[in-house]
């Protein structure tokens, strides 16, 4: 491992659980791109079964909200900026930027669902649930277990807030810094899930 | 230092090419392409901007091959899922 090289002897056992703890997120994110990945497969093979004009008028329906898509599609990749950025930060054990750089990755992941709940109440106000159409199920279920998962990503961002602020426990520095990356690689992937999420929902 | 002002520039870096794949699929889906060149078109410049936030922001880039062999594998299997039905809804044995 290239970061074990630059960590003192007396640290190499932090070094191994850094290894561990990263294996363990690795391990968590992929099954859940299998979560997902069931998802995104029975949708798109549902929407390539439909009768020709089926996709279209439902696109349509969607079509409104593409700008306020897009937004979030923005805002999460700006939360993935500061999250990466919170992690570099973290490492070099800089524990006022570390917290401000969360906090600005908690912001927008609030700023995200907030977007969302509008988007929400304007397809019920138009009378649009998950049992109008299949692709509303998938709509709604979709972009609903997406939402959870920003849910938990805060809940994450809060936490380690906290914890970093403490002074009796060290969440940062060369060798402490493992719990805040494998968070970081964790709402990484909640980015990369609405990277698809946004194209393939309300694009095409 | 300069490595530090390294990885802050690759950070900016991916987030310009991110921001700028997201404008390229915004105006894209407004183009026609047909029913499946839209869904191609727009698979690939999600593919690609994952890539990026996986390489970089994740630093999948600097991992040993056994993180790769984790993060790849369950895309194999998301893959050979779809695919694999492709054929029963793309080619209907009976009309």
């Amino acid at each position: 491992m290239s970061t074990a090289h630059a960590i003192p002897a007396e640290s190499q056992g932090a070094a191994s659980e850094h290894t561990l703890v990263k294996f363990g997120m690795w391990l968590f994110l992929a099954s859940e791109v299998m979560f997902f990945g069931g998802f995104f497969s029975s949708y798109m093979i549902t929407r390539l079964g439909m009768k020709p004009g089926v996709v279209e008028a439902w696109q349509e329906e969607l079509k409104p909200n593409r700008p306020l898509a897009a937004i979030n599609t923005l805002v999460l990749i700006v939360s993935s900026l500061t999250m990466a950025m919170a992690v570099a930060s973290a490492r070099k054990g800089i524990k006022n930027r570390t917290v401000l750089l969360l906090g600005l990755t908690s912001l927008c992941g609030v700023v995200f669902l907030i977007v969302k709940f509008f988007e929400y109440g304007a397809k019920i106000e138009h009378h649009h649930y998950p049992s109008s159409h299949v692709l509303y199920a998938f709509y709604y279920m979709m972009t609903g277990f997406h939402g959870l998962h920003v849910i938990g990503g805060l809940i994450a961002l809060w936490l380690f807030m906290c914890l970093v602020s403490k002074k009796t426990a060290d969440y940062t520095g060369e060798a402490n810094y493992g719990n805040i990356e494998s968070m970081g690689l964790y709402w990484h992937f909640v980015d990369l899930v609405w990277i698809f999420l946004f194209p393939l929902m309300y694009l095409i | 230092m300069s490595s530090e002002h390294g990885h802050q520039r690759t950070y900016n870096l991916t987030f310009g090419a991110l921001v700028f794949f997201t404008a390229l699929t915004v105006g894209l889906s407004y183009v026609t392409l047909g029913h499946v060149g839209n869904i191609v078109v727009g698979a690939l410049i999600a593919a690609t901007k994952a890539t990026l936030v996986a390489l970089y922001f994740m630093h999948l880039k600097g991992e040993e091959r056994w993180i790769f062999t984790i993060a790849l594998f369950p895309l194999a299997l998301v893959a050979v899922l779809t695919f694999a039905l492709m054929p029963d809804v793309g080619f209907p044995l009976q009309p």
